[in-house]
């Protein structure tokens, strides 16, 4: 098992590299730089701003010397912000917005998963449609859209939950959590809804059934494992997905996420800051992907122990 | 009373296109130590009639219409989903026919096995886990699974086909059931491991009294170790009696041609190979593959042929037998080239195939051709019949669209299919037709060389004897060499001049077939001979009991 993450890990650099200079030429041939938005400052103060950051330098040269930094873990100066660097703001915004997709992907857990397993149990009857034709809705349901609505429903008309804010009042992080994991939570309800009728209609269950178990157990001990490895499959790209999608749900219940930084970062063209958290978004990615990979290794006790005899 | 008494029994799948009638007016008894066997092809409804008794029929679509299961007195089909699940694993246990799909991948079989006892619905019955355990390990040990006391925590992939199937017995065991159905508990395995399981399933009805309903397509199997048996067709049963009445002196049709369709005895036509005059001629074949599954630094190769020398008379049929894993489809696709060689020579009418590219060995694919096992699998389902036997024709330009009509229906006057049926879709048609389409495709191109895999085996027993003797027919009249590979010994002396026997990759002993079933040489060769049921139940008895004596 090890041995597979090492070799997984080693593929993510060509990957990183990759993802690095992509994004390193883009947002430097974007018209426009740091210091262009500013209003009537001297020729000379750019100048000597651009000194301060290189940004006088040939590309290529600014480009190496990007690379060195980053493999010492330093990911520059910001731009915008004056006197911090790319590393403080994004530790700074991170705690945020890693709670918030945890929230959101309990959310989209629970609610997918019952309502998947529901619908396979029963499929072609009402305890199948109304549950995947909430998650159509729900797929299709863009959050901002589901979260204004949300907060006109339970905050405005109800008065039962705050409007915005994290973790200023009681209550105020389950609306963010809700808007953010309904979309994940509809297609994990699709997800496992398909693992569980294919499981379902393999032998084994009918063993199962013909041994005595009762319905519930053979659901929970039999099925569930099996019907549920494409839900496995799909956490690790949905959890850098949350992490990633997070901007539109942080603008809307004014969360001093990551999400904010990363589209103010675009705006401003603030070079080091696009590019540091970019790598950073790339890398969680990965690290998820390869994770989710590796339970789904673990749930399966012939790839496990293919993978214990190679490590 | 007996133990099970099943009275007027209907059970109807009510389907898009209609009602179809599974099980229409069913009765039959089975009493504690008898073994009552339903016999039967395909769609008759026996496997119906067994699940039907659990309630473990998927609802909808099929539906109980009517009749009575009384088990002890009390009827299973009224009773509700708590009273069944004291029946179910309990008083009346299952064997699934396929000992690979029926275990749950995911958990270990230790686990599997003392389910029925840990989760039992009556709290006097129930056990612990360790108690549980410990009865589990006693069980496999029982079943003749060696080192029980390690193999208990292992999970289902680490056992072979006939380890599992042993397992699933020692399952159905555990909570001491009164009645056992085994639902073709030894279809998807290899002579010999049937051999053991079938000796296995009457030693254990033998010391525990258990009633056993057995069912099976094949009457060869039964005719040993049933006492009743009951013959289905369609739903309904067409003849019901004791074991040697069925078989010596059946009343009816249908079980007579069930009885006269069991491949038996020697070939009878005569022997057509042309001495001297050699078709195929391998040397020192070998295909390896790479176990990925397997560290690198391990022997890692499977060798599935592995030296093998063989020749092929022009006009002959030389028979290739082999249990699973033996390596005999391997080295029929090797001939081939449609299977990569490590080693070794194949020469074809004096030509050298090994060493020819893919555009090189064109001209020589038309001349060899091969018939797949799977009839259900192996043709195109986008293609229509027209499609498919008209494709290699003008792929070979051996007709152009002048032609090509005119051929195509000899083709199908030739394996017995109507001109009406061109147009349609393989999945218009049955097993047995499916296979004779596939026959056609393969003779379209007038080959020298024919390579059959297992051409008959997922038939069923009255369409494979049709089929063989289509493929007899075939060869007569075409001239083909033929090389037949299959598991069936009975099919093989059948239909072969010539048996190779195959094992771990190697040939191990060939002859003349019917000297070779007189006389065989190897211990090998002996055991797979001895394993074959036969459809003789006085001759069967004696050979069970033989086997009985040899464990």
């Amino acid at each position: 098992m090890l041995r597979f993450a090492f070799y997984r890990l080693l593929q993510a650099i060509p990957v990183l590299l990759i993802v690095i200079s992509l994004t390193f030429f883009l947002v430097h041939s974007a018209p426009g730089g740091p210091f262009s938005a500013d209003k009537a400052v001297p020729p000379e103060v750019i100048k000597a701003l651009e000194a301060q950051y290189n940004l006088d330098q040939p590309l290529w040269q600014q480009y190496v010397s990007y690379l060195g930094d980053i493999v010492q873990g330093d990911f520059g100066p910001s731009f915008k912000y004056p006197g911090r660097n790319v590393s403080e703001l994004i530790a700074a915004g991170l705690p945020a917005t890693a709670e918030l997709a945890f929230y959101a992907m309990l959310v989209a857990l629970v609610i997918g998963v019952s309502a998947g397993v529901a619908a396979a149990m029963r499929p072609n009857t009402a305890q199948d449609y109304i549950p995947m034709s909430a998650a159509m809705i729900g797929i299709c349901m863009p959050s901002f859209l589901l979260g204004p609505l949300l907060v006109l429903i339970f905050g405005i008309h109800l008065e039962w939950l705050p409007v915005s804010g994290w973790g200023d009042m009681p209550g105020d992080k389950i609306l963010p959590a809700i808007t953010l994991g309904t979309g994940y939570a509809a297609y994990i309800a699709r997800l496992s809804r398909g693992g569980m009728l294919e499981v379902l209609s393999q032998d084994y269950i009918r063993t199962a059934r013909a041994k005595g178990l009762s319905e519930p157990l053979v659901i929970a001990k039999h099925a569930l494992r099996g019907g549920l490895i494409p839900v496995v499959a799909f956490l690790g790209p949905a959890f850098a997905g949350l992490l990633g999608g997070s901007f539109v749900v942080e603008t809307i219940f004014q969360i001093p996420g990551l999400g904010r930084f990363y589209v103010q970062a675009a705006f401003n063209r603030d070079y080091t800051m696009i590019l540091g958290t970019t790598v950073f978004f790339a890398t969680l990615i990965i690290v998820f992907n390869l994770l989710s990979d590796m339970l789904a290794i673990w749930l399966n006790p012939k790839l496990r122990q293919q993978a214990q005899g190679k490590s | 009373m007996a133990l099970l008494e099943v009275e007027g029994l209907k059970v109807y799948f009510h389907t898009r296109n209609g009602v179809v009638k599974a099980v229409d007016d069913v009765s039959f008894s089975v009493d504690c130590g008898e073994t009552l066997a339903i016999v039967g092809e395909s769609g008759s409804g026996k496997s119906v009639t067994c699940y039907s008794l659990l309630d473990l029929l998927p609802k909808p679509p099929a539906r109980i219409e009517g009749g009575t299961a009384l088990f002890d007195g009390e009827d299973l089909l009224t009773c509700d989903s708590t009273r069944m699940r004291h029946f179910r694993g309990n008083d009346i246990a299952v064997i699934f026919q396929d000992p690979m799909t029926s275990l749950n991948p995911f958990i270990s079989i230790g686990e599997q096995l003392i389910e029925p006892l840990i989760y039992h619905p009556d709290p006097a019955r129930k056990q612990s886990r360790e108690t549980a355990r410990k009865r589990a390990i006693e069980l496999l040990d029982e079943v003749g699974i060696i080192d029980p006391k390690s193999r208990v925590d292992c999970y289902p992939h680490e056992f072979s086909g006939g380890m599992r199937q042993r397992v699933m017995i020692a399952m159905a065991l555990i909570n001491e059931p009164r009645l056992l159905i085994c639902d073709e508990p030894t279809t998807a395995l290899d002579v010999t491991i049937q051999a053991q399981i079938l000796t296995l399933i009457k030693k254990l009805q033998e010391t525990r009294d258990v009633a056993v309903i057995f069912i099976s397509h094949d009457l060869g199997v039964v005719a040993g170790i049933a006492d009743k048996v009951l013959v289905m067709c369609e739903g309904t049963i067409r003849e019901a009696g004791d074991t040697d009445t069925i078989f010596y002196h059946s009343q009816n049709d249908y079980t007579q041609k069930l009885l006269a369709a069991i491949p038996e005895g020697a070939k009878q036509l005569p022997n057509r190979a042309q001495p001297d005059n050699v078709l195929v001629e391998v040397t020192n074949l070998k295909t390896h593959f790479t176990d990925y599954n397997k560290p690198s630094n391990q022997d890692n190769v499977i060798r599935a042929v592995d030296g093998v020398s063989l020749s092929i008379q022009r006009g002959e049929i030389s028979g290739l037998v082999g249990e699973s894993g033996s390596g005999k489809s391997t080295l029929g696709r090797s001939i081939l080239q449609l299977a990569p060689t490590t080693a070794g020579q194949v020469t074809f009418d004096g030509t050298s195939l090994t060493g020819l590219n893919a555009k090189q060995l064109v001209p020589w694919r038309r001349k060899m051709q091969m018939i797949f096992q799977d009839p259900y699998a192996s043709l195109n389902p986008r293609m229509t019949v027209y499609q498919t036997l008209a494709e290699p024709l003008l792929y070979h330009g051996l007709a152009n669209r002048k032609t090509i009509d005119q051929q195509v229906r000899q083709l199908m006057d030739d394996v017995g299919l109507v001109h009406s049926q061109l147009r349609k879709y393989p999945h218009e048609f049955s097993g047995g037709q499916r296979q004779r389409i596939a026959i056609g495709r393969a003779i379209a191109t007038k080959p020298e060389l024919i390579i059959a895999d297992e051409p008959v085996s997922a038939l069923d027993v009255t369409i494979q004897a049709q089929v063989l003797d289509l493929i007899l027919d075939l060869v007569e009249r075409h001239n083909l060499t033929m090389l037949f590979i299959s598991h069936d010994l009975s099919v093989v002396r059948y239909i072969s001049d010539r048996v190779m026997v195959m094992n771990r990759g190697v040939i191990i002993e060939q002859g003349d077939t019917e000297a070779l079933w007189a006389d065989p040489q190897q211990a090998y060769t002996k055991q797979l001979l001895k394993a074959i049921p036969l459809a003789d139940p006085r001759m069967e008895r004696v050979r069970l009991a033989d086997a009985q004596a040899d464990v």
